[in-house]
């Protein structure tokens, strides 16, 4: 008899999504059309702060083929975006209109749409219409001196204060305090495919419907009710394929509002989707900001406590997820350390350039990027090697749930479970460390200028409250999971799969996996901070637990037995250790429980139930980078041969999902630590517009990543013990590789500013040579 | 007004009569004229490699291509790789090897390496990151799309 449990959880099995992606006949935005559709374009405002004076749309509106052109005034009763996340008293203020009114704040905010028969069209009309501005100073480094947003309100928007311990005793009895000024530069998800949506009113069932939606379907659907005075049953949200989220796709933004009233209004379908220019200005920035950081330390390298201000450049508006970015890169920065006394205050500022949002990791790339560097910083002044250096400071795992008296996200940070020092050991094992080091500092006495870096760091996942599950066997056994989850490529559908096929008894294979579609579930929290495998996995294993139940209790009426003697093993309920013998399919129990059906008796109908999982607390996964570059000395490029992550996550679903997921954001985080940057000029016109100015990581800049799965540390808030796995990859990057430049370079504390482009770096090098 | 141009689009062997502005992108005639939306817009200007598809034996970025300047060469698109059910090596090896996650490029890597491996089907390994290194790829940090199109090419190979 083989064991039905963990037949598929744990295996690296093949993906459900893969076939239909690799036929071509995948469902994304720009896939979705229906008949008698228009097509949305969106002018933008070509100046950074800007005063409207007028807009003339006459010649938009008679041109042939466009059907009606709508500025600010068309819109007034349609109120700003709320926030989703992260709430801070004084920002209501700062939230974007989806047509901006009186003053347009950043290039790219929507001024006016034109809706056209063709998307071609629909262009043309747009430059068509002619804007008249006066243009005003602009504010665009959030360390500035804050200007105003509008009268009576500043560009200060508001502070993240995170603080416990006694800090002023910590710095008066250090042995020595370490200050650095530390900066990570804009850039963002930009994910592969732009964004798009379609806003149709079924007027035969009285239905606003979204098309296009990732992330959060539940919540947008909720919000643009709200917004365009609808009930929330009539407004229904439908995710197809999403060709990558990262945290800035699936928010609600400016144009998903603009179709869904354009439907309502015009009653014809309405088709927007980005082009890349859009996308590059108008969707979800991240990631700038600027910290001030110290440290203070005792003789052996401890840290006593850390104060840390720092400056987070929000961008022209407060967007959906308010003060998140800055909350998280405040409460996560103390890491996987003991820190007795902490302070982080971070300063919210408006800026004349794109709003800005999450990106895979957020307010942690930072974050980790700053302690880390703080660390070396540490290691460098004692003289103190620095791996021992984190050693003497990290969390050890009989502290084991660590409680780090702040909150995030509405939850008390708790480290659930975690072995540091075990995984700080298995990295260094796995990369060969004293080899490296030997073969490093060998390379580099023959004059070549490479280097190692090392960085640790805590992520955090499985943000609940809820997520709740139906799980429903047809009567030909085939088993369909409806989630409130959402997909953006990460594999949710395998996942989800795998964790129902073995808490049911079936293969995997038989399962279909339902997410992002509101007319299927009314509740979902969607697909955001790592919470699907763990919320959306365990209501899953619940309601599958619950359906086996219900199958087992039926069959054992059939077959004249006491449940317990029954099990279900491939699709089919089995007596428990006969080889062979009795067995009913489930798909037979579904006809017997049908409506109508004699032997239902007194039962629910259908071979279905719900399963729904609450948690108060995130769990934290835990990780270990190291890194391998060679800095060109002449052209200031850095190379990055080699990469190694070590990442406990507790369990893995699916070990090659999450290696995949770790390799993706390391590479990602390539991208920010060397290549990407939204550079604006001094009036805030933006420079990085397009693939050529905005640089992505290709094959040729990626090195050789290892990945060690480590599962030491199942998380006690499930009974799994599941953590996420899609934000460890990206976390430390920055850290690591700009210890392994300082490394390269010979430089302690070389690398202040991310990304470390070539012209930095060689600026950099020039600047020590003249200084040596 | 632009003037529509009545031209026949070769896509998988099937003729596409359509009409189109001269200015129309290949890419969008292929998905908006042809119905064929397994070709994707990742870019629109050449770099990222999403759109992809095989003009005259060639990998063409269809973005960058007007419509009209594909008359009369057989164009194909990812649509035409698998047989029926059986999907082509550089499929399956895509799958196995989970050398896609959101799959929104896929396909115009697919139709890259289809091009480049019958042409040059004892392509180097080291030749073969070269031409991948033409297109972009937002999720999978690329390594397991290069064990899957290695895998793939020494299949193809071998039969």
């Amino acid at each position: 008899m083989p064991d039905a449990k963990e037949k598929f959880v744990g295996r690296s099995v093949t993906r459900l999504e893969d076939r239909p992606l690799l036929l071509g006949q995948g469902r994304f935005s720009a896939d979705v059309n229906f008949p008698h559709q228009l097509h949305m374009r969106v002018l933008r405002s070509s100046h950074a702060n800007a005063r409207l004076l007028s807009i003339d749309t006459s010649a938009a509106r008679a041109t042939p083929g466009v059907h009606a052109v709508w500025t600010a005034a068309d819109v007034a009763d349609i109120p700003p975006i709320d926030f989703r996340l992260s709430k801070m008293a004084g920002l209501d203020g700062y939230r974007q209109r989806v047509l901006a009114t009186d003053r347009a704040r950043y290039v790219g905010e929507p001024v006016a749409v034109v809706f056209a028969d063709d998307p071609y069209l629909a262009e043309d009309a747009a430059d068509r219409i002619l804007l008249d501005v006066e243009e005003l100073p602009v504010l665009l480094r959030a360390d500035d001196e804050p200007g105003e947003f509008e009268p009576g309100r500043s560009t200060a928007a508001g502070d993240v204060r995170k603080e416990y311990g006694d800090l002023d005793a910590a710095f008066r009895n250090a042995h020595a305090v370490v200050a650095l000024e530390l900066g990570v530069g804009r850039h963002s998800g930009v994910p592969l495919e732009t964004r798009g949506a379609i806003g149709r009113y079924d007027g035969a069932r009285e239905v606003l419907e979204l098309h296009g939606a990732a992330k959060v379907p539940h919540w947008n659907r909720d919000q643009i009710a709200g917004m365009l005075g609808l009930s929330p049953s009539r407004v229904h949200l439908y995710e197809g394929h999403v060709g990558g989220g990262f945290g800035i796709r699936g928010e609600l933004y400016p144009e998903d509002v603009l179709v869904c009233a354009a439907a309502l209004r015009l009653r014809r379908p309405v088709k927007w989707i980005e082009d890349r220019r859009e996308h590059l200005i108008a969707a979800n920035h991240s990631r700038q900001q600027l910290h001030r950081i110290r440290a203070a330390i005792d003789a052996e390298g401890r840290i006593l406590g850390i104060d840390d201000e720092f400056f987070h450049d929000q961008g022209a508006y407060v967007r959906t997820h308010a003060a998140t970015v800055p909350d998280l890169a405040a409460a996560m920065l103390p890491g996987p350390y003991r820190v007795p006394a902490y302070r982080a205050v971070g300063h919210i500022r408006l800026t004349n350039k794109t709003p800005g949002g999450t990106y895979r990791a957020p307010g942690r790339f930072e974050s980790t990027f700053v302690r880390e560097r703080l660390l070396d910083a540490i290691a460098a002044k004692t003289g103190i090697d620095c791996v021992e250096v984190r050693r003497r400071n990290l969390i050890s795992s009989a502290e084991m749930p660590y409680a780090r008296p702040v909150e995030t996200l509405g939850t008390h940070v708790t480290f659930d479970s975690g072995d540091y020092q075990g995984l700080l050991d298995k990295a260094l094992a796995a990369v060969g460390w004293p080899a490296l080091q030997s073969e490093v500092k060998r390379r580099r006495d023959a004059g070549e200028a490479v280097g190692i870096g090392l960085a640790m760091f805590v992520e955090k996942s499985g943000l609940g409250p809820f997520d709740g599950v139906r799980v429903t066997v047809d009567t030909s056994g085939a088993v369909e999971v409806i989630t409130g989850a959402a997909s953006v490529g990460q594999g949710v559908e395998t996942v989800i799969a795998q964790i129902c096929a073995d808490a049911l008894g079936v293969d995997y294979q038989r399962v279909r996996v339902v997410h992002g579609q509101t007319d299927r579930i009314p509740y979902g929290m969607g697909a955001f901070a790592s919470r699907v495998t763990v919320m959306t996995g365990e209501a899953t294993r619940l309601a599958a637990s619950n359906v086996r139940a219900k199958a087992i209790e039926l069959a054992a009426e059939l077959l004249q037995t006491q449940p317990e003697a029954l099990g279900v093993v491939d699709g089919a309920v089995v007596r428990n250790g006969a080889a062979a013998g009795p067995s009913i399919s489930l798909g037979e129990i579904a006809r017997h429980l049908s409506p109508g059906s004699k032997t239902l008796g007194g039962r629910p109908p259908g071979l279905t139930a719900e399963g729904w999982f609450h948690t108060d607390h995130m769990n934290y996964p835990y990780g270990v980078h190291v890194a391998v570059v060679q800095v060109d000395r002449e052209t200031g490029a850095v190379k990055v041969p080699r990469y190694l992550v070590a990442y406990d996550i507790g369990k893995a679903v699916n070990p090659m999902l999450v290696e995949g997921q770790i390799v993706g954001g390391v590479v990602q985080g390539l991208g920010g630590t060397l290549l990407e940057e939204f550079l604006y000029d001094d009036r805030g016109e933006p420079l990085s517009v397009n693939f050529a100015d905005y640089l992505m990581p290709t094959l040729r800049e990626i090195p050789a990543i290892e990945v060690v799965i480590s599962e030491d540390a199942p998380s006690p808030l499930n009974p799994m013990g599941l953590k996420g796995a899609g934000e460890g990859g990206a976390n430390a990057v920055g850290a690591a590789i700009a210890a392994a430049i300082d490394d390269a370079i010979g430089v302690p504390g070389a690398i202040k500013q991310l990304p470390v482009t070539p012209q930095r770096l060689r600026a950099l090098l020039r600047r020590a040579n003249t200084a040596s | 007004m632009t003037g529509k141009v009545d031209i026949t689009l070769n896509i998988n062997g099937r003729d596409h009569a359509i009409s189109v502005e001269p200015r129309r992108t290949l890419a969008d005639a292929i998905r908006e004229n042809c119905g064929q939306t397994g070709t994707h817009i990742g870019c629109e200007h050449g770099i990222c490699g999403a759109c992809t598809v095989i003009v005259d034996g060639d990998p063409v970025r269809s973005c960058l291509m007007f419509a009209a300047q594909a008359e009369g060469v057989p164009i194909r698109t990812v649509e035409s790789l698998a047989s029926g059910d059986t999907l082509h090596p550089l499929q399956r090896a895509f799958m196995e090897h989970h050398g896609l996650q959101c799959g929104f490029c896929t396909p115009g890597f697919l139709m890259l390496m289809t091009a480049v491996l019958e042409r040059e089907p004892d392509i180097s390994d080291e030749d073969i990151l070269d031409v991948l290194a033409s297109n972009l790829c937002r999720c999978t940090g690329y390594q397991n799309i290069v064990k899957a199109v290695r895998a793939a090419a020494a299949e193809m190979r071998a039969t």
